[in-house]
């Protein structure tokens, strides 16, 4: 009995000892090396702007006391970063920058053996809507012309998007699904390829974000037909939603950061306040406006249940695709 | 060298055969109204790099390309020395990475090379394999802000000091 | 004349204390950066893009574009000194480069490459200054059918760069363009060639993977072999009177390929699918058909050191237009810089010229001022890279060899990829053994991933129908030159036959 309670003190003590940087930094984890800040997309998208943002405004407040590492592991349509979140070495020091590819892709992939239930929801940055477009010339002005066009063209009118199983196509198989239209969809790499072919007139229409029709809708190349928002979106008053058309669909990109599946509890409350103070920023609220993106915060157990009806979702709006 | 040029020939028109039966896992053909398939054009090239397999083994038959006139070795006992002297040690290189960190396997790697195949002295050898790695860590964590690699846990601490200076 | 007061207020901007300081060390630092096999101008933009929210926006883009501009000069040093190509635009520069820096001349080959970055750099400004707008138009008037007849055309320009054993230059070729298919089909959605299953196949194989595979490792233990590691490069000491030597031989051999690289690249860099890479390729080519002496081409040439690297400066450049004018990035290092923008609340596009006419303008000014900077500060250090050339070989083959793994690795972050890099330098070993020649590989996986979409996507729009390749205005005459270029040696050869059959 003595030799135990001994044992057991000098287990205490030397735990004490052992664990007192430890304990200091449960209370107040702090990240003992770079951090890996994997972008599930290449360089010069949506979500590469978006952490490159998160990581000059992270770094301009000097917020963390090791610098985000921003690395483009674009892929295998985002399957290089989700098979590397899934097999991180070290689950605290690494995070992602999502794109709805983290939803369709391990449904399109089954192979990949990725669940992203699995991972750590750090923090939602917003969402991005999404918009159809068609170039001026084009003479077309709302959805009814652009639906007689497209139906008196009978499946030679041409979209643009960013393949087979991405957001825009998603959203564009829905649009052809209950309008019943025939559209011909020519998948490029990249949002900025299919926006440069939309006003070069190369293909007709695109469904794209707003942050990438932006320079050319201001300069008034590009008319924005439908949005596939919730309610009308400020940047575009005149611009209907497709729910007031009846139809109650709706399609936003998630700009969310997540952790690494097993990242601990300590390093996951550190970066959600780091990321917490970044979403507060004015810079990043005034980033919102201008790119046109819509606020969504939610907290963890909401994202995980938020996660699940997209991952819902997304298979049944990718298995209506794949017939 | 003779046998040597076919060897590799039909080695190249094996993995030509692997790469056709790979793509083959997509549409090869020209599907109508669409163009060619997902498959159709590493398959097709594949076929090209088997035909030209079989028009090098074609050529080697005939006596027509140097190598397959030569009588000499492919390489002497110096040369195959060299090349696994060499690329084994680059390859080593690499499998030493995952065990003691990218910046320990350049330290190795250069006492390996300098000191037992170019018989440099101790000094300069020890010299390079401590300060092109500090000299290394330094460039890429430091200015470029890219993470090489780190071993396996006993790595650690030298990585968490070294954090500490620059940071 | 309104074009002039606004590039003068342009250069007057540049030349401010604060931005001129920022352009000379954006010059020097981006000429290391550049010069670092693996490394190129996209991660020094990138890292350096947060530091920028300390000045003003039109510092910031000029500091970052003098980064740009210094890596483009940066990357000819690794070509010729290491023989590495550090980025895909500098492949063709090696296929000179390194010959000379063999026979001792690497300083000529640095020196030319310096003079003919800046020609092709300064070129390359003048034209964006005086035609920005009509270029936009231009660009965006290549549609995907054009980019896969352009990518014929730099086929077609390459057909004479392979070995004389055609069955293996064809090897080659198609080799390289299946490796360039591995991974992910855009147009599908599909994985395709996941090698024997394995994941890390999924990212695909960059061209970096191969080039330092081929000339990093395998040309490397290839050189040992051959010379029994005995290799000698008596590189003469640097004097200021030698430089001045070479200077002007750098002058009179190469200034044929500067003015074609110049002019040719500054087109190619101009289209946002094509860029830098192909620009300088065809340059190489187009430089290499007009040459009275072809045969010196590959055997250490200043007119083909010349040519792509000043098409590749020159490309650079041109390739900044579609990202101003039309917000959309020609290269990766123009895709962060278009967030650096978004980032400091600009909108890149048609209207920028309009509402930021003074940032615009700032930018062109430095244009002019870092290509002046870059040339004197890469002459400036050319004697510290010949003198890395004068270590002894058993220093500079592991040093070579760890530059290779290292710069492959922050390449690709990527422990599959550095496996990848000692397979094929292996492989290539071998290949080399045999007379395999491996730059049509090389170029292949290049160019395979631009053409490929692109003439999926053409027969996509035409629903299966070849002739769009015939019967569009710009797609038209282009398909028919590369196809003639590409039957033009057959002819030859036919004739040839015919003649000897005669007699």
């Amino acid at each position: 009995m003595k030799l135990t309670k001994r044992l057991f003190l000098g287990l205490a003590v030397g735990g004490t000892l052992a664990t007192l940087p430890i304990s200091a930094l449960a209370q107040d984890w702090q990240p003992t090396r770079p951090i890996d800040f994997t972008i599930m997309a290449g360089p010069g998208g949506g979500a590469d702007q978006i952490a490159r943002f998160v990581q000059s405004v992270v770094e301009a407040n000097d917020m963390t006391n090791r610098p985000l590492i921003p690395t483009n592991r674009g892929g295998g349509s985002g399957a290089e970063a989700l098979l590397h979140l899934n097999d991180a070495r070290d689950p605290d020091h690494t995070l992602m920058v999502t794109l709805n590819s983290f939803y369709t892709t391990p449904i399109r992939q089954e192979a990949l053996g990725i669940d992203i239930e699995t991972f750590t929801p750090i923090t939602m940055m917003g969402v991005d809507p999404f918009v159809l477009w068609v170039h001026k010339d084009s003479g077309i002005t709302d959805f009814d012309g652009f639906l007689a066009k497209v139906r008196e063209m009978d499946g030679e009118y041409v979209m643009g998007g960013t393949g087979a199983g991405q957001e825009d196509s998603i959203v564009i198989a829905y649009m052809s699904g209950v309008y019943d239209l025939d559209i011909k969809y020519i998948p490029y790499d990249g949002g900025g390829a299919v926006a440069k072919d939309l006003a070069g007139q190369q293909i007709m229409a695109t469904v794209n974000n707003p942050a990438e029709a932006k320079g050319f809708y201001e300069a008034g190349d590009f008319v924005p037909l439908l949005a596939f928002s919730d309610t009308r979106m400020d940047a575009y008053p005149d611009v209907p939603t497709i729910k007031e058309l009846g139809h109650d669909f709706s399609y936003y990109n998630q700009r969310a950061i997540v952790g690494a599946p097993g990242m601990s509890d300590e390093a996951a409350a550190y970066y959600r306040d780091i990321f917490g103070q970044v979403y507060a920023s004015d810079a990043w609220q005034d980033y919102l406006v201008s790119e046109s993106l819509s606020p969504l915060p939610m907290d963890e157990a909401e994202t995980r249940a938020y996660w699940a009806t997209q991952v819902a979702n997304h298979r049944q709006l990718l298995s209506e695709i794949d017939g | 060298m003779r046998q040597g040029e076919i060897s590799l020939a039909g080695f190249l028109a094996l993995f030509s055969l692997y790469l056709m039966w790979k793509s083959a896992e997509l549409p090869i053909g020209y599907i109508r109204g669409q163009g060619p398939g997902g498959g159709f054009w590493p398959f097709w090239l594949s076929v090209g790099m088997l035909l030209s397999c079989c028009a090098i083994a074609w050529n080697w038959w005939r006596g027509k390309s140097p190598a397959s006139v030569s009588d000499e070795p492919l390489m002497d006992r110096f040369g195959w020395r060299t090349v696994i002297l060499v690329g084994g040690g680059v390859a080593g290189f690499v499998a030493m990475i995952s065990v003691v960190s990218m910046y320990g396997a350049v330290g190795l790697f250069l006492v390996y090379y300098l000191r037992f195949l170019g018989r440099h002295s101790w000094l300069l050898t020890l010299a390079m394999a401590i300060v092109l790695p500090i000299a290394l860590f330094f460039f890429f964590e430091g200015a470029m802000q890219i993470s090489m690699p780190q071993g396996m846990p006993f790595t650690q601490p030298f990585f968490d000091v070294m954090y500490d200076i620059i940071y | 004349m309104e074009v002039f007061s606004s590039l003068a207020d342009g250069i007057l901007l540049a030349l401010m204390p604060i931005n001129l300081m920022l352009i000379l060390i954006g010059v020097t630092v981006g000429l290391f950066i550049g010069a670092m096999p693996g490394l190129g101008s996209v991660n020094g933009v990138a890292i350096l893009l947060p530091i920028t929210f300390l000045v003003p926006p039109s510092s910031a883009i000029i500091f970052l574009a003098a980064i740009y501009y210094g890596a483009m000069y940066g990357g000819a040093i690794s070509s010729v000194t290491l023989g590495i190509p550090g980025a895909s635009t500098a492949v063709a520069t090696t296929f000179d480069g390194r010959p000379l820096a063999l026979q001792g001349r690497a300083s000529l080959a640095l020196v030319t490459a310096a003079l003919a970055s800046f020609v092709g750099g300064t070129v390359a400004t003048v034209l964006f200054t005086l035609f920005a707008p009509l270029l936009a138009t231009m660009a965006l008037s290549f549609g995907p059918p054009e980019i896969f007849a352009l990518m014929l055309l730099a086929f077609a320009t390459f057909v004479g760069l392979g070995g004389d054993d055609i069955p293996k230059t064809i090897f080659s070729i198609c080799f390289g363009l299946v490796l360039a298919t591995v991974g992910f089909d855009t147009i599908s959605g599909e994985p395709r060639l996941v090698l024997f299953d394995i994941q890390g196949f999924l990212r695909g194989i960059g061209f970096i993977v191969l080039a330092i595979g081929v000339y990093g490792i395998g040309e490397m233990i290839w050189t040992i072999e051959q010379t029994r590691g005995e290799v000698t490069t008596t590189n003469p000491k640097m004097t200021a009177k030698g430089m001045m030597a070479d200077s002007k031989e750098a002058t009179k051999k190469g200034w044929k390929g500067t003015l074609i690289g110049s002019f040719l690249g500054f087109f190619v860099g101009v289209l946002p699918a094509a860029g830098a890479t192909p620009g300088s390729l065809m340059s190489y080519g187009v430089a290499k058909m007009l040459s009275r002496t072809p045969e010196e081409y590959g055997k250490g040439s200043p007119d083909g050191v010349a040519a792509p690297e000043a098409a590749n400066n020159s490309a650079s450049t041109g390739s900044m237009l579609p990202m101003l004018t039309l917000g959309i990035p020609g290269s990766p290092t123009t895709a962060i810089l278009l967030g650096g923008m978004v980032i400091w609340g600009l909108t890149p596009g048609p209207r920028l010229f309009l509402d930021q006419s003074e940032f615009v303008w700032g930018l062109i000014g430095s244009f002019y001022i870092s290509n002046l900077a870059a040339v004197l500060i890469n002459l400036a250090f050319i004697p510290l890279f010949v003198w890395m050339l004068r270590m002894p070989f058993t220093i500079l083959a592991p040093l070579i060899f760890v530059l290779s793994i290292v710069g492959g690795f922050a390449a690709s972050r990527s422990m599959h990829d550095l496996w990848l890099i000692v397979i094929f330098g292996l492989g290539a070993f071998f290949m080399r053994k045999f007379d395999y020649p491996l730059a049509p590989a090389v170029l292949a996986i290049v160019l395979g991933p631009i053409a490929e979409p692109t003439l999926r996507q053409s027969l996509l729009l035409s629903s299966g129908d070849p002739m769009i390749f015939l019967n569009r205005p710009i797609a038209g005459p282009i398909t028919v030159i590369a196809i003639f270029l590409i039957l033009l040696p057959a002819f030859k050869l036919l004739r040839r036959k015919k003649r000897v059959a005669a007699n």
